[in-house]
């Protein structure tokens, strides 16, 4: 049993320390709410519809990232909560959901959004209210000055870069090349990025077709696609959409007559229609497990996910969520917490490499320089287990050379 | 323009055709001979390309799927006639519509937790894969069995339908019910197989679709809009419109996708407003019709 006079020491003290720290929550209210509260981060995609499998894999690989983080203790002690929501694939939609999450939830920044065109429908309330958003969609619409901002970054590949690197692998002076096309944004930035590649290397083109966009059948563009009689089917189209195309192509006998070729080659799409249909189709990809033979990030990268996921490969649309997410939580951290204006310059100056190797976000535009592979689908017999998909035909190291130049863009330089 | 290509044009579109014609005819029947407007007819097409592949797979061959998926799917049709939609016999039409409605939602999530979201492949069956060389263009064997087993069924149909006792019933049936059950006619077992009718051919449109498209939960939602178009522009409750006006649809897709390809979605929904104008009872419908 202690003393009496202990005890009151004890208690004289401890009120001291008491007051002491209730004057400083006093003094300093913000900060000692901001220590406790969590970042929160917005993530809208598209759950439903035609690219609803790219979302979820997108979703789980956010979930991964932030969950890597929070392992680790957060940033500066804080917890990071990702706020998934769906989209539906519409821009209204997406405009909506996005002010939601920054009026109502407070988020801190946005990453996400699958389609082009509700990418730039995200871009527009972001950088209307000063919200950081880093875009995971193929575009190069949101890099010209037009639709940037100084809040607008974007982890994906762009068309120009990505068409750019296909068209090297595929194409060759004076061939003949068709394009079937998905009617929206993605689909005609895909084809100016193929003329242009295209262009430069001397091919010709001798047809395109533009298709509505989630058409089920495209038997009907059959007929006159064949009578072109090119040398390469360029079929610009995403999600279901290319797996319908290219099933339906490959009834048609196309692939006898010609190479197909895609801007992206989408791996749960792949799975969908089977090895048969898109044997030997070749297109672009921002990230692909089998890399992990080449890359060290690569390998650690598929491993966190298989031990998140009950052994499942990560595939490429899932990937963009992880380094959306990861370099957006690394730049936080460099910055030591959320001031907006802080986390803009660090992520200007971060330099990451979380699945592929190097990678940064380029000053003027914001657009992520990063390696382009280029995938050929393996023949049935010719795959070494039920993952083994792709063959990669090249691993294009990121350079400045890829894309346009920041002047054609329309910034200052 | 190359006339070997415009024939090439009109035998895909009537390959479209014929996939609209089959589900399209499952949808009037029902809506004819019951007054039922049926809005999980899409997700039954769904179910039914699902049962075929599982069924594929089980047998090792893709012609058990295509014969036992409708018929164990026109069985589960005539469940669900018999445990939800015979309640509502007599009652507003609005009410088996939003029965229906809410059924879709059930099975298409159904399929996504069983199945899960993305979409499987369904192989053309081994027989069909390749194309034939028609002398002016090559065309997919798959297809031309398409075009040749709706043909077939669409005979066996009107052959039943106008030519056997069975077929007389029905006709009736859907005229007057009520002389029908004078005259000792069990009408609650007729319409029982109508419903399970119906479903079957929505079931079979989602076998043969399986090996042209992929096979995924929402594959039927577009279908359910194309069919009811289909059924608008024919006449609803019109058997001879829902074929003249499926294989028109096919044809003019077809057709525009050659000279104005962005168009090809528009043009079939242009086609029903043209038509609602002109003959709001649809081509082959009888005006004022409430069933």
């Amino acid at each position: 049993m202690p003393k009496s006079g202990s005890t009151s020491k004890i208690s004289r003290r401890t009120a001291l320390a008491g007051l002491s720290a209730g004057a400083a929550m006093l003094a300093m209210p913000r900060l000692g709410r901001a220590a406790d509260e969590a970042i929160r981060i917005g993530f809208p995609t598209p759950l439903t519809g035609p690219f609803a499998a790219e979302a979820r894999d997108q979703v789980k690989c956010a979930e991964l990232a932030v969950k890597l983080v929070n392992d680790k203790g957060g940033i500066g002690g804080r917890k990071v909560e990702l706020l998934v929501r769906d989209d539906k694939l519409n821009a209204g939609e997406a405009a909506t959901r996005t002010l939601e999450l920054i009026e109502k939830d407070k988020v801190h920044a946005v990453v996400g959004a699958l389609s082009s065109a509700v990418q730039l429908a995200v871009n527009e309330v972001t950088r209307a209210r000063g919200v950081i958003y880093v875009s995971i969609s193929q575009s190069d619409t949101i890099n010209e000055a037009k639709d940037f901002s100084k809040y607008t970054f974007h982890e994906a590949l762009n068309p120009h870069m990505t068409t750019a690197a296909v068209a090297r692998q595929t194409l060759k002076k004076g061939m003949k090349v068709a394009h079937l096309v998905a009617d929206y944004a993605y689909g005609h930035e895909m084809l100016r990025g193929f003329k242009r590649a295209q262009a430069a290397i001397g091919a010709d083109n001798v047809g395109e077709i533009l298709h509505p966009f989630g058409a089920a059948d495209y038997s009907t563009f059959m007929p006159r696609l064949m009578s072109m009689r090119p040398d390469v089917l360029c079929i610009s189209n995403f999600g279901r959409d290319q797996a319908n195309a290219i099933k339906q192509a490959v009834d048609f006998g196309v692939k006898q007559q010609m190479k197909i070729v895609v801007p992206v080659i989408l791996h749960n799409q792949r799975l969908a229609v089977g090895p048969d249909v898109f044997e030997g189709v070749v297109g672009g990809a921002n990230y692909y497990w089998g890399l992990e033979t080449q890359s060290t990030s690569a390998a650690v990268f598929n491993a966190a996910f298989k031990a998140a996921n009950g052994g499942a490969i990560p595939t490429d649309y899932g990937a963009y969520g992880y380094s959306g997410v990861g370099s957006l939580l690394a730049a936080m951290q460099a910055a030591g917490g959320t001031d907006t204006d802080k986390v803009v310059d660090a992520l200007e100056k971060l330099q990451y490499d979380l699945t592929k190797g190097a990678q940064h976000y380029r000053k003027c535009d914001h657009q992520s320089v990063q390696s382009v592979l280029v995938l050929e689908s393996k023949k049935k017999s010719a795959m070494a287990n039920e993952n083994d998909l792709f063959a990669i035909l090249a691993n294009d190291a990121g350079s400045d050379d890829m894309l346009r130049t920041c002047s054609e863009l329309g910034h200052a330089t | 323009m190359d006339l070997s290509l415009i024939i090439m044009q009109l035998l895909s579109g009537i390959a479209l055709g014929a996939v609209l014609v089959i589900t399209a005819l499952g949808l009037t029947i029902v809506f004819g001979m019951l007054g039922v407007v049926n809005f999980a007819h899409g997700a039954l097409f769904m179910i039914g390309a699902y049962a075929g592949l599982y069924l594929a797979s089980l047998t090792g061959s893709f012609w058990w799927g295509l014969l036992l998926a409708p018929i164990l799917i026109g069985a589960f049709g005539m469940l669900i006639e018999f445990v939800l939609i015979r309640r509502l016999y007599g009652r507003s039409i609005d009410d088996p519509l939003l029965l229906t409605f809410g059924l879709s939602y059930i099975l298409v999530e159904g399929v996504r937790i069983v199945f899960g979201s993305d979409g499987i492949p369904f192989p053309t069956p081994i027989q069909l894969v390749g194309v034939l060389d028609l002398g002016i263009g090559f065309f997919p064997r798959y297809r031309l069995f398409v075009i040749a087993l709706v043909a077939v069924v669409l005979l066996v149909l009107w052959l039943t339908l106008e030519k056997t006792r069975v077929g007389l019933i029905v006709r009736a049936g859907a005229r007057d019910p009520t002389i029908m059950q004078v005259l000792g006619v069990d009408i609650g077992r007729v319409w029982l197989a109508i419903f399970g009718l119906g479903v079957g051919l929505a079931a079979l449109g989602g076998v043969l679709a399986g090996p042209m498209r992929s096979v995924n939960p929402e594959m039927g939602s577009l279908v359910l809009a194309e069919a009811f178009v289909v059924t608008v522009i024919g006449g609803l409750g019109s058997i001879v419109g829902a074929v003249v006006a499926g294989l028109m649809v096919g044809v003019s897709v077809s057709i525009v996708a050659l000279f104005a390809p962005e168009m090809a979605t528009i043009v079939m929904f242009a086609l029903m407003a043209v038509v609602l104008l002109i003959r709001p009872q649809g081509l082959f419908g009888v005006r004022g019709r409430t069933a």
